[in-house]
């Protein structure tokens, strides 16, 4: 049989994906409303009413980070569950073509969840200006969801047929993101100084691209591994 | 047979240990600064080194692991990152005792180096229960590798990471970890880093024995029939070498 080009089986699987969530609905309104959520427990286990620099970017990239758990602890479900899998090892694609469907995907949901949890997050907390911040912000957001995504495709197929999955992924993948926390953070916060954004040193998305590109190649060197039988 | 040299090996681990402990009390002076205290110096750091080194070569053998589907290769793997973790304890002990000595608190987020360490073990805490989590012993060995690749790569990168991020580019306060060592305070300290990777290599090659044996004796019980039905092995962590092939 000829083997499908890659392109084309990227975008089924993303098609079906996609379309599986626009019919269920289980992820992305769970990891909006998550997001809001944590900005008002936020707001009263802090105690602050208005944020700026690192507290501002702290408080945004944790929640972001953590609604993004939420997706990881599910891409991979109906995979395992309904014959996801069983569909996949039949067909005589490329295994690593669902690594970088679901990576496309994680980047995706984080982007949509980013478009609500932005907005809300600087009517609720942020004091200085997001319209300012916006051109700089785009950067950060695009690598920071890159490597979460990544990492969320890895971490997810590892543990999705575990035991104890909604464990094992946030556990797993937390500390791998930790280094992407670090870099987001600390890019995120001169744009967020108040009143006005201050430079940001260009380490900041050096690290971070070169960060995303090495998991990125250990996913994909190592995805096949987790989709054997 | 396995075990092969065990005993010439745990006793040239115990002599140098021996004097290594000798060197450290007798003959390495006192710290200017930190007198006595300094002295567990000679402990901790070659634990740390032997834990972080102990991790990638996890990850080393993972991956020999996953290229030529040998289990002994994941046995190897997974004795490697638990005596590490073993070794990683002890290092945050260690290291807690002189932070709080020599700075005051037990715990300090200024010192890069104190911050990654803790990260690599938060990940590495996850690697026995991701393999308990999964039931079949080719598969749980299949994902430990994975995770045992993934995690040690992530153990250099993290390091350079945390060390670039703001509020660690002061200077160490003790930055005189690998360099300028006074003479004696160097031999001493090249000492005890043999002596601790003698412990590790031979706790190593005990455990790996040791799994082996039990593996052996398994598979002979079952050959004899002494019980038909040999005791089911429990759902471990630890990998499972019940094929008689595996264990040869």
């Amino acid at each position: 049989m000829k083997r499908p080009r890659s392109v084309a089986v990227v975008r089924a699987l993303l098609e079906a994906q996609l379309r599986l969530e626009l019919r269920t609905f289980e992820s992305l309104p769970a990891m909006c409303l998550f997001a809001v959520t944590t900005f008002v427990l936020f707001h009263f286990g802090l105690n602050v009413y208005q944020m700026s620099s690192d507290l501002a970017s702290g408080v945004l990239w944790v929640t972001l980070l953590l609604a993004a758990l939420l997706a990881v602890n599910r891409i991979y479900v109906a995979d395992a569950e309904q014959g996801g899998f069983d569909g996949f090892l039949l067909s005589p694609a490329e295994r690593s073509t669902m690594l970088v469907a679901k990576t496309i995907v994680l980047f995706v949901y984080m982007s949509v969840v980013e478009l609500i949890a932005l907005p809300a997050f600087a009517i609720l907390l942020l004091e200085p200006s997001l319209w300012n911040a916006l051109p700089g912000l785009l950067g950060v957001l695009a690598l920071g969801n890159l490597g979460v995504a990544v990492i969320g495709a890895l971490v997810g197929a590892l543990a999705v047929r575990t035991q104890a999955r909604d464990l094992l992924g946030p556990l797993v993948s937390l500390p791998l993101l930790v280094p992407v926390l670090i870099c987001v953070a600390s890019w995120t916060s001169p744009l967020f100084h108040y009143p006005d954004a201050i430079g940001v040193a260009v380490r900041w998305p050096l690290v971070l691209a070169l960060y995303d590109a090495i998991f990125g190649l250990i996913a994909f060197a190592l995805f096949d591994f987790l989709l054997e039988d | 047979m396995y075990g092969k040299g065990l005993r010439p090996l745990s006793l040239i681990t115990a002599a140098s240990f021996a004097l290594t402990l000798a060197a450290v009390f007798f003959w390495a002076p006192n710290d200017a600064y930190l007198g006595f205290l300094q002295k567990i110096f000679y402990v901790h750091v070659p634990l740390a080194i032997l834990t972080l080194v102990g991790f990638v070569a996890g990850g080393l053998m993972a991956i020999a692991h996953l290229r030529t589907r040998d289990r002994r290769w994941d046995m190897r793997s997974y004795v490697a990152i638990h005596i590490s973790l073993i070794f990683g304890v002890a290092t945050l002990i260690t290291g807690s005792i002189w932070a709080r000595g020599a700075w005051g608190h037990w715990w300090v987020w200024n010192d890069p180096t104190l911050v990654s360490f803790l990260l690599v073990m938060l990940l590495y805490a996850t690697y026995q229960p991701l393999r308990f989590a999964i039931e079949d012993p080719e598969r749980q060995a299949r994902y430990a590798s994975v995770f045992a690749i993934t995690a040690g790569a992530f153990v250099p990168i993290n390091f350079i990471i945390v060390r670039l991020a703001p509020g660690y580019v002061h200077p160490r306060t003790l930055g005189n970890i690998n360099g300028n060592l006074p003479g004696r305070m160097q031999v001493v300290f090249y000492l005890a880093m043999v002596s601790a990777a003698l412990l590790w290599f031979t706790l190593w090659r005990f455990e790996l024995t040791a799994k082996h044996v039990a593996a052996q004796m398994r598979h002979l019980r079952g050959l004899l029939g002494e019980d038909a039905d040999p005791a089911p092995v429990r759902r471990s962590a630890a990998p499972s070498l019940t094929h008689a092939g595996n264990v040869g």
